[in-house]
């Protein structure tokens, strides 16, 4: 089975998987010279969600954890460096603090629910409930009174006029170009990071434990701690694109919190596959890019055809994209086998 | 290379489920090196000890004592560490991995690098696994897939070795082989066997424990075992005859 189109990654990517990533890369490097504002706006929230997605995707297909609710991460990111950068008058010290911030409170949450030992279904809905308490609680803070140091959080408005991000090299606040690159270059390399970490012993124990829990437990591994890794690892990449999320439209609202968004990362991860990186990140990209298309051609119910056209994929691709072509890649490869065997 | 020295002892071991008492006040002592079988009917609540020792079950009363250590509230993987690797009764494997991926996590539980794969590489050419490393353990034989767990339990070199029913579902050929693994890696490690085929247990034994309803009823060698006209009443007179 090819590694990138299953969840068995131990083996170390081949060289044409290095060259597609140069190529992604390149791609990426050359795509602001080709593409007017717009274009890099609508690229960069792909590259955002699919972030928000590859989270999810590692966690659940290797890991073994659905986290319904992984926009706690997200929005607790886009808030913390609203909150931070506003209240600092700085960027560098509020990104790095909006990946902190989420990451602690991914080890609190998950330290009580993986070393609590709740089953695996409570603790996709613990996080479900967890981001609609977030979501509540938020848009309950419209009052004056609600203030974290300068910046009040506005309720349901949520808050306008987050700082664009001023890298420490730069002398110029990031442009639209600037979140693009930040964007597609955030994204591609926590795919290729997460892909060599599952090829590393942590991530061949973490699909260990995705195999067997018990087992790995028999054999000495303290398995909790491995899944509050992996938990927190998926929590900080969430809160990354959470950050993006916040610098692309130099805001944030309670909205990334709500049901919809959780759903939503769900049907990217299912669309695409979750038992590969790649899936979620294509799943991320189909469903939006279907999405924006759909709002343009005046269709009406533009949720009503995308929850159809989602039931239409779950029917072909019961696996999600990617593995089912990694599926018929297979096929055809052993096919060809066994036409060349001698009879 | 037996000594005297305990390296496992239990005193009052009880697991109560609700009003049933599934192991009811085991004194159990394993000398270092010993090959010692547990018998008894089904129920007698030899699964139930092997999983207190084990920590997957807490007991209700009573002490568990591994390698001078009380293991009473130890977590599994704790227990794991010390040097205690179990064979479940059910094939207990990661069915989604590759059979060389099995035992590499397995080994990479005690080493690191490439000493995890030589590892897993010795224990495969020991149990002749090395042509079928890169196959899917899901996809193999109900007796190689018996064969995977051996070696997972063995490649990480635990002081002792819990079987349960290593031999289950196996061809008389695997019996035979398996059953002179066991005294091999005896040399090395000491192990404890639960099983029911009595021709089996007749090739390894040296010393047999009784269980029946919770509680020990005989520990003996194995002949004055199936001498014993009690164990012929309660166990062997359906597995040896009369």
């Amino acid at each position: 089975m090819t590694p990138e189109f299953s969840a068995d990654a131990a083996v170390p990517p081949k060289s044409w998987w290095w060259a597609l990533v140069a190529l992604a890369a390149a791609a990426l490097a050359g795509a602001p010279y080709f593409g007017d504002e717009a274009f890099q706006l609508d690229i960069s929230i792909i590259f955002v969600f699919a972030l928000l997605a590859l989270s999810m995707g590692f966690l659940w297909g290797y890991a073994g954890i659905l986290s319904f609710g992984q926009t706690i991460f997200f929005g607790l990111g886009g808030y913390s460096y609203a909150i931070l950068a506003l209240n600092l008058s700085a960027t560098n010290l509020p990104f790095l603090g909006a990946l902190v911030i989420p990451a602690l409170f991914a080890t609190l949450l998950g330290y009580f629910m993986i070393y609590g030992r709740i089953s695996d279904i409570y603790l996709s809905v613990i996080t479900l409930v967890v981001t609609l308490i977030f979501e509540k609680s938020i848009r309950s803070t419209s009052g004056p009174e609600y203030v974290i140091g300068a910046v009040r959080l506005n309720g349901q408005n949520g808050i306008p006029g987050v700082p664009a991000l001023t890298l420490p090299w730069l002398s110029e606040p990031l442009s639209i170009s600037g979140v693009f690159y930040l964007a597609g270059g955030a994204m591609l390399a926590a795919y290729v990071g997460l892909r060599l970490l599952l090829t590393t012993r942590f991530g061949r124990v973490l699909v260990g434990i995705r195999e067997n829990e018990k087992r790995m437990e028999l054999l000495g591994y303290d398995t909790r701690l491995y899944r509050l890794a992996a938990f927190v690892l998926a929590g900080a990449v969430a809160a990354l694109s959470g950050v993006l999320y916040a610098l692309w439209g130099n805001f944030v609202a309670p909205e990334m919190f709500n049901l919809n968004q959780a759903a939503q990362v769900v049907i990217w991860v299912i669309v695409g596959g979750r038992s590969t990186l790649i899936g979620p990140i294509v799943g991320a990209g189909v469903v939006q890019y279907l999405s924006n298309w759909l709002g343009t051609v005046n269709v009406g119910q533009v949720t009503l055809v995308l929850g159809f056209v989602l039931m239409v994929f779950v029917q072909l691709f019961s696996r999600g994209v990617l593995p089912s072509i990694g599926d018929a890649f297979e096929r055809l490869r052993r096919k060809g086998k066994s036409y060349g065997r001698a009879p | 290379m037996t000594t005297q020295e305990p390296i496992l002892w239990t005193k009052g071991l009880e697991r109560r489920f609700g009003g049933v008492r599934a192991v009811a006040g085991v004194d159990f002592t394993l000398k270092q090196g010993e090959l010692r079988c547990l018998i008894g009917p089904n129920g007698a609540g030899k699964s139930t000890f092997f999983k207190m020792i084990t920590g997957q079950l807490r007991p209700t009363a009573g002490e568990i004592h591994i390698a001078g250590r009380d293991v009473r509230e130890a977590e599994p993987h704790a227990i794991a560490r010390l040097g205690v690797g179990i064979k479940n009764q059910v094939p207990d494997v990661m069915n989604g991995l590759s059979v060389h991926e099995n035992l590499w996590l397995a080994a990479s539980s005690k080493w690191r690098g490439r000493q995890a794969a030589a590892a897993a590489g010795r224990v495969a050419e020991r149990l002749s696994l090395t042509p079928i490393l890169d196959r899917l353990v899901g996809e193999l034989a109900h007796g190689q897939r018996q064969w995977v767990e051996i070696g997972m339990v063995i490649v990480a070199e635990p002081r002792i070795v819990l079987l349960d029913e290593p031999a289950a579902g196996m061809s008389d050929e695997e019996t035979a082989l398996t059953a002179q693994l066991i005294r091999e890696f005896n040399r090395e490690m000491t192990i404890v066997v639960v099983e029911h085929d009595m021709q089996f247990i007749r090739r390894i034994a040296r010393m047999v424990t009784v269980f029946h309803q919770g509680r020990i009823l005989m520990e003996d060698t194995f002949d004055k075992v199936v001498a014993d006209p009690t164990v012929r009443d309660v166990y062997l007179g359906r597995s040896m005859g009369a």
